[in-house]
């Protein structure tokens, strides 16, 4: 599947595209199938996302899992810092991102 | 310390202004990303894998009380309560909102501090020894010079485009504390025969994909023609420095490429040139800097005895303090690795208490080192008790000043973009494996410098034992590079061979110290050991 994430234009904060909107979590992301480049275009005018790019997931019973190890830490938050992470209360969450 | 005069401020004080009116812009939409960035980088401020990023420039390493609480400051009110101290003596934020950073740099401005020229192709923030002033190994105090170059090199328009960026640093003494020779510019304090006062140059230096050592350029340059012949050095790049490929701009590229005479002739005619124009900077501004880093007022009488019962303030007093130029005082290291930890992470009561024991006990001033580390320059040795047992409380007193555990490590794949892998989590594995401060002190002086990916941010190729992280099919995977310093003995290290697994590595690093600890001679650190007995030796032992 195909998935767009950025950065949210004013926080910063790591998002995902839901089909109708951002969200913080990788598991509310949607496969956009081809229509990538046309939702990033409009996306980008709309001044909501920063940077936004596509990327390859694979689809697994937790949600979208993206293949690429970097875009796995960005939606977790960094692997040495389980408390700022968005699984705070998970002391194993990183072993998701290996 | 050096104290803004209403033109620094006043140049502060614009950019911020300016930089408010371009993020309203960007976030109503009058400038797209492709316009804003440039802007936003001018003022150090990054995007990174979690959030907006920024690097504050702190002017070689040094700071007050009242500018390191305000690094407390904005941790706490912009960003998530730390931040991280860094390899250039700067410190970065890693979770600020673009929509706050203009409040950030006001909040910053107002204690003569910013993040200008912390990006971009520009002369970066120059770096020096974070001894400076204070050791007693140095012939004069490099920070005016260093200050001189920072006045010199701010907003200087014909060096905001170079080809690449442009890194500085400055040193007094034949102990090199600052990697100065891994600089694009190395400047190095010195007297002549007839005892004046100069400058060495060592230029083409600098880690990234294409390490090289800086060669010297000149022997002597008389103080007062510092500047032109800084200037004489970059006006050469910038006309002949590649702007083709990003991957051979730097000025060690053109060094290379030229040749260490033909670009110093180079050099020379265009300083012969600069000397006719008189470009030099009047010598009362000068004399009006160097002022300000004037010696404290220390207690000339200060005694120095110290009370050595405790054991672990022995060990750390041996291990963390470094000879003064002062009878009765001490330098003073706070190391900011402890036991597991993040390298150069400090959280904002920490950076807030660090001020404090500034004020208290050392004439309200810090400095930041190349390793990660807050010095306090000017300490008391009666205070040194006092001292030690408000770090300790505070996890502040890791006796492990130069030891294995005390490394350098870039923040890696847990935040920066450019990452192949993580470094912090082998920093932290390493430092619980090498844990038993009996061992570390037995292995000695160690350097173990840890990158996460071929731009060397952590300094990989001037560790004695260096890591460096690569993409191995989309996992990590870690070489392993032995023999390098950053320091007055300079060298890059090599690469052992084929490279490892998070734990394989470390397994590899132990397997390197015990052969260390086997083959050494007397008084050899591991790097003496290392040169004498040769890489294929270690080979040996790691690969069998
Ligand atoms: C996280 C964001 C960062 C990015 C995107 C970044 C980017 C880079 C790049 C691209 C280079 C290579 C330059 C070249 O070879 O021409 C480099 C070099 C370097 N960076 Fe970073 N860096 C980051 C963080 C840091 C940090 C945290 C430190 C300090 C711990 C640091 C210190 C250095 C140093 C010392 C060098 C090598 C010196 C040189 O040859 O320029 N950087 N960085
Ligand atoms: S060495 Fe690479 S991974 Fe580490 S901070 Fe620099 S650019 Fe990022």
């Amino acid at each position: 599947m195909n998935i767009i994430t950025g950065n949210d234009l004013k926080t910063g904060d790591v998002i995902w595209w839901t089909g109708l909107d951002w969200s913080r979590f990788v598991k509310d992301a949607t496969d956009v199938g081809d229509q990538g480049e046309a939702i990033l275009h409009r996306e980008e005018a709309a001044r909501r996302v920063n940077a936004p790019y596509i990327i390859a997931a694979e689809q697994t019973d937790d949600g979208p899992r993206p293949g690429h190890i970097k875009d796995r830490v960005r939606a977790l938050g960094p692997t040495v810092r389980p408390d700022l992470t968005l699984k705070p209360a998970d002391p194993d969450a990183g072993e998701w991102v290996i | 310390m050096y104290q803004y005069d209403q033109y620094d401020q006043q140049m502060v004080d614009t950019r911020v202004e300016e930089f408010r009116d371009q993020v309203k812009r960007r976030l109503a939409g009058d400038l797209t990303e492709d316009q804003f960035k440039p802007l936003r980088l001018m003022n150090g401020l990054y995007l990174q894998l979690h959030a907006y990023m920024l690097r504050v420039a702190i002017p070689y390493g040094t700071l007050n009380g009242k500018q390191m609480r305000m690094l407390g400051h904005i941790a706490r009110k912009y960003d998530r309560d730390y931040g991280h101290f860094t390899t250039r003596q700067n410190i970065q934020y890693n979770w600020i909102k673009l929509e706050e950073a203009p409040d950030l740099l006001a909040d910053l401005a107002s204690v003569e501090m910013h993040a200008i020229q912390t990006s971009g192709n520009c002369i970066r923030n120059i770096s020096s020894d974070q001894f400076a002033g204070a050791t007693a190994d140095e012939i004069a105090d490099p920070r005016p010079w260093a200050e001189l170059l920072r006045q010199w090199s701010s907003f200087h328009p014909e060096f905001s485009y170079l080809p690449r960026k442009f890194k500085f640093a400055v040193i007094a003494s034949d102990t090199d504390r600052a990697a100065m020779r891994l600089h694009d510019i190395g400047i190095q304090l010195v007297h002549n025969e007839a005892g004046e006062l100069g400058a060495k140059f060592f230029v083409g230096g600098g880690m990234g994909r294409t390490p090289m050592i800086a060669p010297e350029i000149r022997g002597f340059v008389p103080a007062d023609e510092l500047i032109s012949y800084a200037e004489a050095c970059l006006r050469v790049y910038n006309r002949y420095g590649r702007r083709d490929n990003k991957y051979k701009a730097r000025i060690k590229i053109l060094v290379h490429e030229l040749g260490k005479e033909e670009y110093t002739r180079q050099v020379e005619e265009e300083f012969a040139h600069m000397k006719e124009l008189g470009l030099n900077p009047p010598v009362e501004e000068l004399a009006r800097i160097t002022e300000f880093f004037a010696d404290p007022a220390y207690n000339k009488q200060a005694s120095d005895g110290l009370d050595l019962s405790d054991p672990d303030f022995a060990l750390w007093v041996d291990q963390n303090t470094a000879a003064h130029k002062q009878s009765g005082y001490a330098i003073a290291t706070i190391s900011l690795k402890p036991r597991g930890g993040i390298p150069g992470d400090a959280s904002s009561a920490q950076i807030d208490l660090m001020a404090d024991l500034a004020e208290q006990y050392s004439f309200d001033e810090l400095r930041v080192t190349h390793s990660q580390n807050i010095v306090l320059p000017y300490v008391k040795k009666s205070d040194l008790y006092a001292l030690w047992q408000k770090l300790d409380e505070a996890g502040l007193a890791p006796a492990n000043l130069d030891l294995i555990t005390d490394s350098i490590a870039c923040p890696g794949l847990d935040y920066c973009s450019l990452a192949n892998a993580r470094s912090i989590p082998l920093a932290q594995k390493i430092s619980e494996r090498f844990a038993d401060l009996g061992r570390q002190r037995e292995l000695g002086e160690l350097k173990l410098k840890i990158s996460g990916c071929i731009n060397a941010c952590g300094h990989h190729h001037a560790g004695h034992i260096g890591i460096l992280g690569v993409d191995r099919k989309g996992t990590e995977n870690h070489q392993l590079l032995l023999g390098g310093s950053g320091a007055e003995d300079a060298s890059l290290a090599k690469i052992t061979g084929p490279g490892f697994t998070e734990d394989g590595v470390i397994d590899a690093i132990e397997t390197v110290t015990d052969l260390y600890l086997e083959q050494r001679e007397d008084g050899e650190r591991f790097i003496d050991t290392y040169r004498r007995v040769g890489m294929e030796k270690f080979k040996e032992a790691i690969y069998g």
